[in-house]
């Protein structure tokens, strides 16, 4: 019934990722120039041969803060979605086991959630713990954790309800063991199509936080913060604004391409939310 | 369902055929004056925003005395006064026909109301220690007032003059916050908050007419708007324009005029003279040559600042040029670091308050400094973390602010700035200038105190804050320097 | 079904009330004193005492939080600080801009993200589905303050046709007020019309797959016909859903857009406050934004029922 063939989405999706992830890698042996290198004389270049795209208002290499910034939405991404599986998916699961009021509080914590804008989360981070990228990451993983523990439950529910989780349970498995051998290998596609969905969505978020101040301190380099720089010289050197911007959409593009890929393999029954 | 689609963006077309923006066809009536900052109230007595100022100053309110565009006492609601030669009792004798917005006279009542007001011990005034020297206000008559000191203020009458010092009606006194009710040549007409706030001219002013009938004072907070907003001509004037990167542009199209004024803004690289390895001079000494100011200027400033190497503002006739102390020299700041033991150099914060100038000039330096081996983490914080931790909390390494008071170099005697300099040498010479009234020799003593300062490396000392007004060529009268927080727009005209 | 309600809207109340708390908890926590904001750096201990007590920032938090709370029931939201108004009337005016952009920016996303759907679902498999799913697909990824800036770039500093940013108050008339909201409504749109359009499509599809307009079309019903009478009040019901949830991310999500265009709205109001550390304001839009959630999923919950046009069970 499923089509086997490869489809183009996964492939692009992981083409593109793939891409990332290897510039980001990249960037840690190597970069055309150091990325917080400053040469005022050489600021604000176009595009050419010395700097591939040219330079921002210090005269730093775009190119190289481009790489440096990837590693760094991949690193908050990552963290960011390793925090939300970490909390949402126990979270998740418990709320599976033990119906009834837990149900009902999951689900006002998500409407709570939702009235707290990862934007508001952060800016209070940031009054409280001084700026870094720590809140950011803290900011996006608590929308992670609603997530991932909505989506948790809903998925281990049904598993539960199957005659041979039951049967394990009759033969005196705890709750704990259940979940472990049973219900989390069920439920694991489900679970990578949507972190892998979140992780497209955390890219984005960081950028908005990054681009507002919120997130990596400079000098190290972030797609937001290059926007937010940009903006000002959008008169002057509008390409400054464009780089960024692209590299946010094409990896945003890639992982959400991925998520979709990977959904019509291991998430038949479209059991994960569609963030994007 | 197509059809809506195709109809949205028509509708969306027509819009943008629809309404134009553009004021360069504006009546030369009004005024329109961009402000980076919105005020939170509209009340000078009753907070130290210095958009309160910039808005109220002298068009809505005014003090007894008033400060010039040269930075010159005037006389403003008093219309002229004496001094007995004491210095201890002021005589000032009120304009006969001042009256306030809603109508009522303003009288010697009103007057020692607001000078009570302002010391009295419910006084939420940001500069109460300008009224610290009044030990009496007496009304002897509708007009004229009389203020007995308690010990000889030199600045009194500068003091009287500034915003703080607004003189207010008591009935209005509480609501003036959001419905200010003066006695200046403008009154009130709306504020869109967030926006804009707009004057218009008050018809019973009792003093000469202004020439311009409406004046809007717009809040553009964003760089990129405030270049469109003027190449649009929907701002007419742009007093402290900051977006330095754009004044090229203006400089070069006849359409604009760019005015260069002077500004009290000494733009410092605070550093904790308490904190180690800060208590070292010759670390302090180091990170002044480590700091190219040529290239700060230029980067940070897109070359619109004039360099200064000690606390004083270069356009005043006792400045003394000490940039020579800490010239660039990398060389010798690495040198510096190894014989203070620091070889290798060291780690610490640079905390950055919100104005691009800090931000940027905070990212050049730490680049300028990790040469020498001093590796700077930046935070960026806003101006209440700022105030509490790094400015009364004294909680911090590095910090980077222009200090905007006018003849400020005396913070350096302050035993609890938050500078945490302690220099027995400069507090004497604080002290002989604070009893000295030959010019002669207090030029002297204030040349002193900037060699005092520059010689111990106090702070990193960068440059003169520059103070740019942007505006159509047409517009006269604005002024181009900052002696206070004002745009007073009274004599502005189009020509 | 009242009893649900009623559970439902105590619930909201006491997690809506719970975030006021959680925000004012941490933000008396932060560092920054709002009358050292004020006064400052000249400040002298007395003056600033002064501001503190005429604030009421000289009782103890717990007497605070409660003190609010209590105005809550009488239906005031207490006074800012900063701007000496009444947290109420400070909010409306900021949701005057918000909630028009919003509402513009959701319009837009409508009136172009389920047609174009509809027609890709119709054409399925042709160029033009293929160059829709492209937009659906490229749309979601790029950041909408990216989309503002390159606006701001093209419309204002390029053509000069409409304001780089600000908003110059619907007093101005409503010409001049649209124009200020045009370029941020766009941005926010793009992202939301290519959700929409994703949705339509998907759920237009699943329709067209039902028995019952199988059944229709092999009784020679016309195929717009079918569309309009049976595919698309299904396809409503996930539409509607998900045009709910976006108006609340859009009223929650407008901070970064409004950064981007300077405009007076929640979100600026929001950040704003918090620099100046107005506890009242922060905790004020905080409410709102909760209260505007719920409103808007009680609403699409209401919506359902109208619109499903399955035969309606006995209850």
């Amino acid at each position: 019934m499923r089509r086997r063939r490869t489809s183009f989405p996964l492939v692009a999706g992981a083409v593109l990722t793939g891409a990332l992830v290897l510039v980001a890698l990249l960037s840690l042996a190597w970069t055309p120039y150091a990325p917080e290198a400053v040469r005022v004389v050489a600021r604000l270049r176009p595009p050419g041969p010395d700097h591939w795209l040219g330079t921002d208002h210090f005269g730093r290499d775009v190119l190289s803060m481009l790489m440096v910034g990837a590693r760094l939405s991949l690193g908050i991404g990552a963290a960011s979605v390793a925090l939300g599986l970490l909390g949402g998916v126990p979270l998740g699961l418990l709320g599976a086991a033990r119906p009834g009021w837990w149900d009902e509080a999951a689900g006002r914590m998500a409407d709570l959630l939702f009235a707290f804008p990862a934007v508001l989360v952060a800016i209070l981070l940031t009054a409280l713990n001084g700026p870094g990228a720590g809140n950011a990451v803290a900011a996006i993983a608590l929308f992670n954790v609603a997530v991932l523990a909505r989506v948790t439950q809903g998925a281990a529910k049904g598993v539960m309800r199957r005659d041979f989780v039951r049967a394990s349970q009759a033969l005196g498995r705890g709750p704990w063991g259940v979940a472990w051998v049973h219900v989390l290998p069920a439920i694991a596609g489900v679970l990578a199509v949507q972190a892998t969905v979140l992780f497209a969505a955390a890219i984005l978020s960081e950028a908005g936080l990054s681009y507002l101040g919120l997130g990596v301190q400079p000098p190290v380099p972030s797609w937001g913060r290059m926007l937010e720089d940009a903006q000002t010289f959008l008169t002057r050197a509008p390409l400054l604004a464009v780089f960024p911007g692209a590299a946010i959409a094409l990896s945003v593009l890639g992982l959400s391409l991925l998520g979709d890929g990977l959904r019509d393999r291991f998430d038949p029954r479209h059991e994960s939310e569609p963030i994007l | 369902m197509g059809g809506m689609g195709k109809a949205a963006v028509a509708a969306a077309a027509l819009l943008l055929a629809a309404w134009p923006v553009g004021g360069w066809a504006q009546g030369h009536s009004g005024l329109v004056v961009g402000m980076q900052l919105e005020p939170p109230h509209l009340d000078p007595t009753a907070g130290a925003a210095g958009a309160i100022d910039e808005v109220t100053y002298a068009n809505l309110f005014e003090p007894l005395t008033r400060i010039d565009a040269a930075g010159a006492v005037v006389p403003g609601l008093a219309e002229r006064w004496t001094v007995s030669d004491d210095g201890l009792t002021y005589t000032f004798t009120l304009r006969p026909g001042a009256r306030f917005h809603d109508g009522s006279v303003c009288d010697s009542a009103d007057v020692k109301f607001s000078l009570d007001r302002a010391r009295g011990p419910q006084s939420v005034n940001a500069q109460k220690a300008y009224f610290a020297a009044i030990d009496t206000v007496e009304t002897p008559d509708p007009r004229t007032v009389v203020v007995r000191l308690s010990r000889p203020d030199g600045l009194f009458l500068f003091h009287m003059g500034q915003g703080d010092a607004v003189i207010v009606a008591q009935e209005t006194a509480d609501t003036n916050k959001q419905k200010p009710i003066g006695t200046g040549p403008f009154k009130l007409d709306r504020w869109a908050a967030g926006d804009r706030v707009e004057l218009v001219r008050n018809p019973d002013y009792d003093g000469p007419k202004p020439a311009l009938e409406r004046v809007t004072f717009r809040f553009i907070s964003d760089p990129a708007a405030q270049v469109a907003a003027l190449l649009s001509g929907d701002v007419d004037t742009f007093p402290q324009f900051g977006t330095y990167e754009a004044l090229d542009q203006f400089r070069k199209d006849p359409r604009f005029a760019v005015l260069d004024g002077t500004s009290e803004g000494e733009t410092l690289l605070v550093i904790n003279n308490a904190r180690k390895p800060f208590d070292d001079v010759r670390v302090r000494r180091a990170i002044g040559h480590a700091i190219d100011r040529t290239t700060l200027i230029d980067g940070a400033m897109f070359g619109t600042a004039k360099p200064i190497g000690s606390h004083f503002p270069p356009h005043r006739p006792e400045y003394v040029d000490l940039t020579g102390l800490s010239a660039y020299a990398p060389a010798k700041a690495r040198a510096l670091l190894a014989e203070a033991g620091y070889k290798d150099g060291f780690d610490a914060v640079l905390r950055l308050p919100p104005p691009i100038y800090a931000r940027r000039s905070g990212e050049l330096i730490a680049a300028m400094l990790a040469e020498v081996g001093i590796r700077l983490r930046i935070e960026n914080v806003e101006w209440a973390a700022w105030l509490e931790r790094t400015f009364k909390g004294r909680d911090f390494d590095l910090t980077l602010v222009a200090h905007t008071e006018p003849l400020d170099i005396g913070i350096y005697a302050r035993p609890d700035y938050y500078f945490n300099y302690r220099s027995d040498r400069f507090n004497a010479t604080e002290d002989e200038l604070s009893r000295t009234l030959d010019p002669a020799r207090r030029v002297a003593l204030l040349q002193q105190e900037q060699r005092i300062v520059a010689e111990d490396a106090v702070n990193g000392f960068l440059f003169q804050l520059p103070v740019v007004t942007v505006q159509k060529a047409g517009v006269t009268g604005m002024w181009p320097n900052r002696p206070l927080q004002a745009n007073d727009v009274t004599g502005v005209s189009w020509k | 079904m009242i009893h649900y309600l009623g559970r439902r809207l105590l619930g909201f109340a006491v997690s809506a009330w719970v975030a006021a708390l959680a925000v004012f908890v941490v933000l008396d926590v932060v560092p920054g004193d709002p009358a050292l904001l004020i006064l400052g750096t000249e400040a002298q201990p007395d003056t600033l005492a002064a501001l503190r007590a005429q604030m009421g920032l000289d009782r103890p938090a717990a007497e605070r939080f409660v003190r609010w709370s209590g105005g809550l029931l009488r239906g005031d939201f207490g006074t800012s600080h900063t701007y000496n108004r009444p947290v109420a009337s400070l909010v409306a005016e900021r949701l005057a801009v918000t909630l028009p952009l919003a509402l513009l920016a959701l319009a837009l996303a409508v009136a172009v993200g389920v047609p174009l759907g509809v027609w890709a679902a119709a054409r399925r498999g042709g160029i033009a589905d293929g160059m829709v799913r492209g937009f659906g697909r490229l749309g979601v990824a790029v950041p909408n303050f990216w989309i503002a800036m390159l606006l701001i770039w093209v419309f204002s500093v390029a053509l000069g046709w409409l304001p780089a940013g600000g908003f110059p108050g619907w007093q101005a008339g409503t010409g001049p007020a649209l124009a200020a909201l045009i370029l941020p409504a766009v941005a926010l749109a793009v992202p939301e019309a290519a959700i929409l359009v994703r949705l339509t499509r998907a759920a237009v599809l699943d329709t067209l797959r039902e028995d019952y307009v199988r059944t229709a079309t092999a009784k020679g019903v016309g195929r717009r016909v079918v569309l309009r009478r049976h595919v698309l009040p299904n396809a409503l019901i996930p539409i509607t859903t998900l045009v709910g949830l976006q108006f609340g991310f859009l009223v929650a999500g407008v901070v970064v857009v409004e950064n981007v265009c300077t405009l007076p709205g929640l979100g600026r109001l929001l950040t704003q406050a918090i620099g100046q550390r107005d506890v009242t304001v922060v905790q004020g839009v905080v409410l709102l934004l909760a209260v505007l959630v719920m409103a808007v999923s009680a609403l699409v919950d209401a919506l359902h029922a109208v619109l499903d046009p399955r035969p309606r069970r006995a209850a």
